[in-house]
């Protein structure tokens, strides 16, 4: 796949604060990509620049193939936004938004669109009487209405409800199974991890790690959750050290390992239960979460 | 065009969703036109004779000076620019739209004025509907555009408030609306001629009401509508689609310029 967001050395600063410092990376076309980071971390600055909205204080930016400041009047037909707040006017209908933004963009008014967000009962009522959630749905609605080539989503899902939740994700993945370019700007590490095919984390207006969210989870310490419930509970009792353990502890009736080397691991614990004439009753493997090597991560960096 | 008449019909029915559009261009103009029209003339019988300009000044101030800036601010403050930007809506329409809305709504509340007026209050019609109609649009325009400056330049909405009542009170006091600029003293005549409103009243008075100038009419007006073009290309040069993130760096102060025209006519005038 041809890459269809290029960053290269980007940097931005804000008087003497650097908020990105000479960050580069690719998007993939077609590929979900999330941008991590804690508060702070550049990933805003960094949106913004891609958006258009914010000037690059050194290196280059290209989306779709073009510049974004430069050449923002080509890009706005090739992106859509949607902004982590509302960022519309208080008084304007979902309906009256659907017809202004796409008269703007010269395409039909796709008013299918608000039935699909959900927002057929409330076409008619002011931006300032939706709910939060709703909000949000009509943001995306207006932000995908002329078929963005990218799409920008930040926050997405913040104050969604379950069901809200589920249908976006998987209006995400049409919009992605179409072609549609994904940005997405998250602190849901669960989100980022179902959704994503490819994420960057930024610390300190760096990038801290990229890959796809197996091999994030794979590097680092990458220490596998192993939890073993036996009969007699004769592991919790010993102290006897484990190949790769770097970690224990107990929880309720189970022995908790933390391990690099899950298979001589699990092999050591289950030879032990059978030389203590103990008996397995229960065995838990849990690979690292996104959301545990974002803390590995932001933690390394002295971040809380 | 299409893009135009939506944010066109959006924005002139936000002038009656928005309860404090909806008091400043028509129920505190109206309300005060009727309070004024009630009880003035038992006061000042004279009073009768410029009701009809010196109530259709009162609600072009209070639509623009007291209506537009502040939804200008909170529009930006709020991010709604930073998503017009991201949709390509151009600054222009940004600053123009509103302008013009307010304009038909002013046209409103000035028919419903001149009407009333006559029919209820008789209070003399405008001789000349040219002449009425000429000042109507160069009073607008120089208020529409001192107004839209006020948004553009102001940091916050309670500056918008500050920069509009320097214009407001001393219109109010100064620009021959409820005093005759001719029993002004002197030096109160130079403050007045620093006000949009008193070249208005001048204009009103001389070419649509058939009563005399106090000083050259179309020059009053000419400098009116250079006015009101000045201070909308500043308002133009000066926008800022995001307080956090500006584009340029172009001095508020320099939004001053825009009362040249008037201060040409205090030595012209």
């Amino acid at each position: 796949m041809d890459n269809i967001i290029e960053v290269r050395d980007f940097s931005k600063r804000y008087g003497t604060f650097v908020a990105v410092d000479e960050l580069s990376f690719d998007v993939r076309e077609g590929d979900i990509f999330a941008l991590l980071g804690p508060n702070g971390a550049g990933k805003t600055s960094t949106l913004e620049a891609m958006e258009g909205i914010r000037k690059c204080d050194g290196g280059s930016l290209k989306i779709a193939g073009f510049d974004p400041v430069s050449q923002s009047n080509k890009l706005r037909d090739v992106i859509g936004v949607q902004l982590q707040s509302g960022g519309l006017p208080e008084h304007i209908t979902p309906a009256e938004a659907m017809a202004f933004f796409c008269a703007y963009h010269m395409v039909d008014v796709r008013t299918d669109l608000l039935d699909r967000m959900g927002l057929n009962e409330k076409k008619g009522a002011q931006f300032i009487d939706l709910s939060a959630g709703q909000q949000r749905r009509l943001a995306l609605a207006l932000a995908i209405a002329h078929n963005p080539k990218i799409l920008f989503l930040d926050e997405p899902t913040a104050g969604l409800d379950v069901a809200s939740r589920r249908e976006l994700h998987s209006l995400m993945q049409e919009l992605k199974e179409n072609g549609t370019t994904i940005i997405l700007a998250t602190h849901d590490m669960a989100e980022a991890e179902k959704m994503s095919d490819r994420v960057a984390i930024l610390l300190r207006g760096k990038l801290a790690t990229i890959g796809t969210p197996m091999e994030i989870t794979a590097t680092g310490a990458g220490l596998t959750k192993i939890s073993v419930r036996s009969r007699d509970s004769k592991l919790i009792k010993t102290d006897a050290e484990l190949p790769g353990v770097s970690k224990k502890n107990v929880h309720e009736e189970y022995a908790v390992y933390f391990s690099k080397e899950i298979g001589a691991t699990i092999g050591v614990i289950l030879r032990k239960i059978e030389d203590e004439g103990d008996e397995l009753i229960d065995l838990r493997v849990e690979r690292p979460s996104l959301e545990d090597r974002f803390l590995e991560i932001t933690n390394e960096g002295g971040m809380k | 065009m299409r893009a135009f008449q939506h944010h066109f019909a959006f924005e002139f029915k936000t002038a009656v969703r928005n309860k404090n559009l909806l008091l400043l261009n028509y129920l505190f103009p109206v309300g005060f036109y009727l309070m004024m029209a009630l009880i003035m003339p038992g006061i000042n019988p004279t009073f009768l004779e410029t009701l009809i300009p010196a109530m259709v000044i009162f609600a072009i101030l209070a639509a623009t000076m007291l209506g537009l800036p502040d939804p200008l601010v909170s529009a930006r403050e709020s991010g709604i620019y930073r998503t017009y930007k991201i949709n390509g809506i151009p600054a222009a329409s940004i600053l123009l739209i509103p302008a013009l809305t307010t304009l038909l709504h002013l046209g409103i509340v000035t028919a419903f004025i001149v009407i009333t007026a006559s029919v209820f209050f008789n209070a003399p019609s405008p001789t000349d509907w040219g002449g009425f109609s000429l000042t109507f649009f160069a009073a607008s325009a120089a208020c529409i555009g001192l107004a839209v400056l006020i948004g553009v330049i102001s940091s916050t909405t309670r500056m918008t408030v500050l920069w509009a009542q320097l214009i407001f009170v001393p219109s109010m006091l100064l620009g021959g609306m409820m005093l005759p600029y001719s029993l002004l003293p002197p030096f109160g005549q130079i403050i007045a001629k620093l006000l949009p409103a008193t070249y208005a009243m001048n204009t009103f008075n001389a070419l649509a009401m058939g009563g005399t100038a106090d000083f050259d009419a179309y020059i009053s007006a000419a400098i009116l509508i250079s006015g009101g073009l000045l201070a909308f290309g500043l308002a133009m040069f000066l926008f800022q689609w995001d307080r956090n993130n500006k584009t340029h760096n172009r001095h508020p102060a320099l939004g001053l310029l825009a009362l040249i025209p008037y201060v040409i006519g205090i030595f012209l005038l």
